[in-house]
């Protein structure tokens, strides 16, 4: 009787925990993401944050691997609706404001046009300055603050600003400077990039990064000297009723001294009285006195992205 | 059966003679009548307050009631020297003993809920006059709740066959507690690889999963719970309750008593 006893429990035992498993795997497709739903109904993400009784950390990690895998899933089915991302997202962090990884791949998330993310840049710039205010000594949210306002904002100059910032904390990259200066420069912000990168140029020891301010700078030389060119060039075909041919019809006309030199000390060149590099190679950023046909190039391509 | 049925019958009536369990029971209706107070304070959600609270409140001094009450099951017949005379004096198998236990605190839980519940429904109609058709969504999370108990006692029960009453109230809540976040446990099994994987995944299915048995955010929200939902939760407990009473059984049957 015993051992009959012991046989029917041990075959029952194990093979009801078998039979589980299916079943809870019917459980499981039920309910539909209803476990990660439930933000949907939670009043406040601080609300979460009294009710964990103060095992905050534990709670946000717990959020973050649902942040992951609702993430993860609709990323997978190319869903381009990710309503639960932003309270999952306000609910870790609010939970551990230190989670920085929560508001690096967070904002990122958020940011990224659909059905790679959210598609929503406005709320990713705030998770990312939420961020920074509680983590200010993390260079790499400015990164990311930076890189949205770039890449999904369409803003070089609050891209530049974050940039900025960001190289000023202890231990950045010394690319964050460099980004900072290209996005200036490409936002029209001259004077804001001739000083960086003069700054870059003196401050570095990596030799292509201060061969790249170099090359920086001299392109905003020849873009100041081609626009002061070009000026007296037009002033030229205004004041005779055609555009000058060569240099030699503007010293001729008095407009010019002598033959100007660029950066490199090759002679520009002027075309149908449009002023341009003699090889636009030596200056890969200038954006004035491009051949026809050649576009600007202004930002380099980011590293880690 | 009759003896099992005699055991149950005396489990109930010896757990309700427990004072300890009437305290519980008071504070909890107690505190359903105080979500009315709370639900003042709150603007526009007395409802919404009056429904987590109040069934937050019977499931967990349900749970309180069930692991106080469970994890005795065995060791106080044990210390009262009533076991020996149930096991060898009377014709009780040590099976129909646990099942019969198994099915006395079930059934005093259900009873201790049942007036939970006409407390919680009686502070609904104080507050809205009325009941409106989602309300009936509150039994299904009611009927939840009770299933969460069979879960809760069949754990404490199985403890209570080999250990002591307080590392039994131990091992019960913290299943109850990782239990709550098993849906949590697959999502890191399914991000995890290599051996972790494996480990995960097996413990994620081994405990016992109380989330898909909480509702209550959704009925108080007057979502509706899909009866295949209730259908395979009711499928799920029965399985793995019955599993963990087999263990049980099976941990009590080589016990040595002497």
């Amino acid at each position: 009787m015993n051992q009959r006893v012991v046989f029917i429990s041990t075959v029952l035992t194990i093979g009801l925990l078998l039979a589980s498993v299916p079943v809870l795997d019917q459980v499981d497709r039920a309910r539909e993401d209803q476990t990660l739903q439930d933000v949907l109904y939670v009043p406040s993400a601080g609300t979460v944050k009294h009710l964990s009784l103060g095992y905050n950390g534990l709670m946000a990690d717990i959020y973050w691997t649902r942040v992951v895998q609702y993430f993860g899933g609709k990323h997978h089915l190319k869903s381009r609706e990710y309503q639960l991302l932003a309270p999952l997202l306000d609910i870790t962090t609010t939970l551990d404001p230190h989670l920085v990884v929560a508001f690096q791949f967070g904002a990122i998330f958020l940011a990224q046009s659909p059905p790679e993310g959210a598609g929503d840049p406005q709320a990713a710039v705030r998770l990312a300055e939420r961020g920074i205010a509680n983590n200010p000594a993390e260079w790499r949210l400015y990164y990311d603050l930076g890189y949205i306002y770039w890449q999904e904002l369409h803003d070089p100059r609050a891209a530049s600003a974050a940039f900025l910032k960001g190289s000023q904390v202890p231990g950045a990259l010394p690319w964050m400077k460099v980004m900072a200066a290209a996005l200036a420069q490409s936002g029209g912000e001259e004077r804001t990039a001739r000083y960086l990168w003069t700054n870059i140029l003196h401050d570095t020891n990596d030799d292509l990064i201060r061969a790249n301010a170099g090359k920086r700078l001299r392109a905003l030389d020849s873009d100041d000297t081609v626009t002061v060119l070009q000026h007296y060039a037009d002033l030229y075909t205004e004041q005779l009723g055609h555009a000058p041919q060569s240099w030699a019809d503007m010293i001729a006309s008095g407009h010019m001294r002598g033959v100007p030199r660029d950066p490199m000390g090759n002679p520009y060149l002027l075309r149908n009285g449009h002023v341009e590099v003699q090889d636009p190679d030596n200056f890969p950023f200038i954006t004035q006195g491009l051949p026809p046909g050649r576009e600007a190039s202004v930002i380099p391509k980011m590293p880690g992205k | 059966m009759s003896r099992i049925f005699a055991i149950a019958f005396n489990t109930f009536r010896e757990a309700v003679r427990d004072r300890v369990l009437y305290n519980l029971v008071v504070f909890a209706v107690l505190i359903i009548g105080s979500s009315l107070l709370f639900g003042q304070i709150s603007i526009g959600v007395e409802k919404l307050v009056l429904v987590n609270l109040g069934l937050t409140s019977i499931s967990l001094f349900g749970i309180v009631i069930a692991i106080f009450i469970g994890i005795q099951m065995v060791s106080k017949e044990i210390e009262r020297r009533t076991l020996y005379t149930v096991l060898a004096a009377r014709p009780v198998s040590r099976w129909e003993f646990i099942l019969g236990k198994e099915f006395g605190l079930i059934g005093t839980l259900a009873v201790n809920a049942f007036f939970m519940a006409v407390g919680f429904f009686a502070a609904l109609f104080y507050l809205s006059h009325k009941f409106v058709h989602e309300d009936a969504y509150l039994l299904v999370a009611l009927y939840f709740i009770l299933l969460q108990f069979v879960l809760i006692t069949s754990l404490a029960l199985f403890f209570s066959t080999f250990s002591s009453p307080l590392m039994s109230s131990i091992f019960t809540f913290a299943l109850f507690v990782i239990g709550t976040f098993a849906e949590d446990l697959r999502g890191f099994a399914a991000i995890a690889g290599g051996t972790a994987k494996v480990v995960i995944t097996t413990l994620a299915y081994l405990v016992p999963n109380f989330a898909a048995l909480n509702v209550i955010t959704q009925v108080a929200h007057g979502v509706a719970v899909p009866a295949r939902l209730v259908l395979l939760n009711s499928l799920y407990v029965l399985i793995y309750a019955g599993a963990i009473t087999s263990a049980a059984v099976l941990v009590f049957q080589r016990r040595n008593l002497k």
